[in-house]
């Protein structure tokens, strides 16, 4: 428990170090902000008045001292009311949450499918060592690692518009409302996003269980007589997992920013499309929160992977 | 070679020096090819890119931005090899000027961040104590951003156009070599020969240039070319975004964008052949970036 609470503490300072580079970066803008949004980024707005770009300032709070505006914008984080959209008016946080449970959810189908993919690919890779199946398998990899999870979402989309005649869905389907319908939706996204991390995942998978095979132990195992499937069961798979865990926590930061591409692609009302459509908006309070955002949600997953390694490893706990 | 009193004479020094000059960089290519073969390979995959960029113009079929509004949507054929765009572009001739744009976001933004990375990462090791940590604290925060989103707040602010791109990705890789430098720079600072030096009457200069940075080198190298590959991608997905090489440049994201999605239908060889450059540019990378790995540092082959 003790462990738990210090991790938790520690995200603070980090977290406070990424909200001030966040208001920094936006703040680094060689424009009036107030301008850009009023007249657009070349201008093609139109000529804007003067006192409407004031007004404009006034209430987005520009003329106040920097650390009047820091503080504002974290206040509100931190009561849970980081301010409006520019775009639309509305809380920020309505729109977060009316879109958080579908990125959510893509996020936990891509990392269900890429492990279903991965550990038994790594699996075999690793006890079949030297044949053309983990030649194979290692190729695959190495080819997931290099392309492009958007070309794979398109390519996956022109399959689908081909030969399956497919149509992307008018309305999104709420898992409460129809199960089926949604995994129906959110499948071809969640391999789209998934497939990346499933070859990195079998990687590792691939050579944490090579390195386990060679211990002592499990020498050991072999020769008290005990079935190939047994020892890499009950002995190799509980240590080999270790660093597997590691990558997977690595890993859920690609699959948390992929999101942003692969709900560009199948369209998909998502936290990702959210952030896009706002920098395209130019919406920056939108911008702003839902980078902190993103961040904080992976600063979360990381800590869940953290107490998931100690569970598993008590040593650690001791270190 | 020793003369009678004992001594080399200069001829023979000079002797001596070719011969280690020579032995530097040709047998090592050699062992390199022979060691790691699929390695060489996307060694000579990445000599074949460079050489499409620099000779774009010799290359290409068609000029890149050149409108043909009675060929939109053309299939691939003896004219146009991969095809036309929406606009009658040639989507070939497009894919080898887009090499330009990808390898030089590459060059730059791997420049950027491991200059930046091996500055600070340096500094931060041999420094210690207050900067060492706030440093670090910092490069922690960096890290706690996917890439992706960061890329993307960076962009949002500076606006869109390559510079801005190289910029941003660049800047999303410093924190990694940072890490990587500090660890490897730690780790050197703990020789006794570091002290050796000291005790030698070394000024902090001299045992950086000489003795630290050699041996950073490596993990560096391994960095650039894997960063290479990652910047790649992520100005390829920043400009599929919309976000990153505004048209009519022929980056392969924008390429992959828009009308390639839209018209996928009927004109599917818009949306396969930059997807295809992208991945066989990000595979060579990788794959050289392995082999290099392999060869440099045996102690973490079959490890990633």
């Amino acid at each position: 428990m003790k462990y738990v609470t210090q991790r938790l503490i520690s995200i603070i300072p980090t977290l406070f170090i990424v909200s001030l580079i966040i208001f920094g970066l936006m703040r680094v803008l060689p424009g009036d902000v107030a301008q850009l949004i009023l007249m657009g980024p070349e201008g093609e707005g139109g000529a804007a008045r003067a006192e409407d770009i004031a007004k404009l300032r006034g209430e987005l709070g520009l003329d106040d001292p920097l650390i009047i505006q820091y503080f504002s914008w974290m206040a509100g984080v931190i009561t849970l009311n980081p301010g409006d959209s520019l775009w639309t008016g509305r809380p920020i946080l309505e729109e977060l949450f009316n879109r958080f449970p579908l990125t959510l959810e893509l996020g936990i189908l891509a990392t269900i499918v890429s492990l279903i993919i991965a550990i038994p690919t790594g699996i075999i890779s690793a006890v079949k060592q030297g044949t053309p199946l983990d030649y194979f398998a290692r190729v695959f990899a190495i080819v997931g690692l290099s392309v492009p999870s958007f070309w794979v979402a398109v390519l996956i989309l022109l399959v689908m518009v081909t030969y399956l005649d497919y149509f992307p869905p008018l309305g999104y389907m709420d898992f409460h409302e129809d199960p089926v319908k949604n995994i129906q939706q959110l499948i071809w996204a969640a391999l789209s996003l998934g497939y990346i991390q499933a070859a990195l995942v079998s990687r590792m998978m691939r050579s944490s269980l090579l390195e386990v095979l060679r211990e002592d132990y499990i020498r050991t195992a072999h020769s008290k007589g005990q079935t190939e499937r047994r020892v890499i069961v009950k002995h190799a798979l509980k240590n080999a997992m270790l660093p597997v865990i590691t990558i997977v926590g690595i890993g859920l930061a690609n699959i948390i920013g992929g999101t942003v591409v692969i709900e560009t692609v199948f369209n998909l009302p998502g936290v990702g499309r959210y952030l896009i459509d706002a920098i395209g908006r130019r919406d920056y309070p939108v911008v702003q929160t839902l980078v902190f955002f993103f961040a904080m949600i992976f600063a979360l997953a990381n800590l869940l992977v953290d107490l998931v390694y100690v569970q598993l490893d008590p040593r650690i706990r001791l270190a | 070679m020793v003369s009678s009193s004992g001594e080399i004479n200069a001829a023979d020094l000079e002797i001596l020096k070719r011969a280690e000059r020579q032995s530097r960089l040709g047998p090592k290519i050699r062992k390199f090819c022979t060691r790691n073969p699929l390695g060489a390979a996307a060694g000579v995959v990445l000599i074949i890119m460079i050489v499409l960029a620099l000779g774009a113009s010799f290359f290409a079929t068609h000029h890149p931005y050149e409108i043909d509004g009675l060929q939109t949507f053309a299939a691939p054929s003896s004219l146009h090899f991969f095809g036309t765009d929406e606009l009658g572009r040639d989507v070939f001739s497009r894919i080898i000027f887009g090499t330009r744009i990808s390898l030089r976001v590459g060059f730059i933004a791997v420049g950027i961040s491991i200059i930046a990375g091996t500055i600070i990462g340096a500094v931060s090791a041999y420094a210690g104590g207050w900067v060492d940590y706030v440093l670090q604290r910092i490069v922690d925060a960096l890290f706690a951003f996917p890439t992706i989103v960061l890329a993307l707040a960076i962009v949002s602010v500076l606006g869109t156009g390559i510079n801005q791109v190289i910029t941003a990705v660049g800047i999303v890789n410093v924190p990694r070599v940072a890490r990587v430098v500090r660890a490897s720079t730690l780790s050197v600072l703990a020789m006794p020969y570091i002290e050796a030096a000291y005790c030698m009457g070394a000024a902090p200069v001299r045992v950086i240039a000489r003795h630290i940075l050699p041996n950073v080198f490596a993990p560096v190298i391994i960095l650039a070319t894997a960063g290479f590959g990652t910047a790649i991608l992520a100005e390829a997905s920043l400009s599929f975004l919309g976000v990153g090489t505004p048209p009519p440049e022929p980056s392969w994201g924008t390429m992959l964008s828009g009308a390639a999605s839209q018209y996928i239908r009927n004109a599917p060889w818009m949306a396969i052949f930059p997807g295809v450059a992208i991945s066989i540019a990000v595979f060579a990378f990788n794959l050289f970036g392995d082999a290099l790995r392999d060869t440099l540092d045996p102690r973490l082959r079959g490890s990633n």
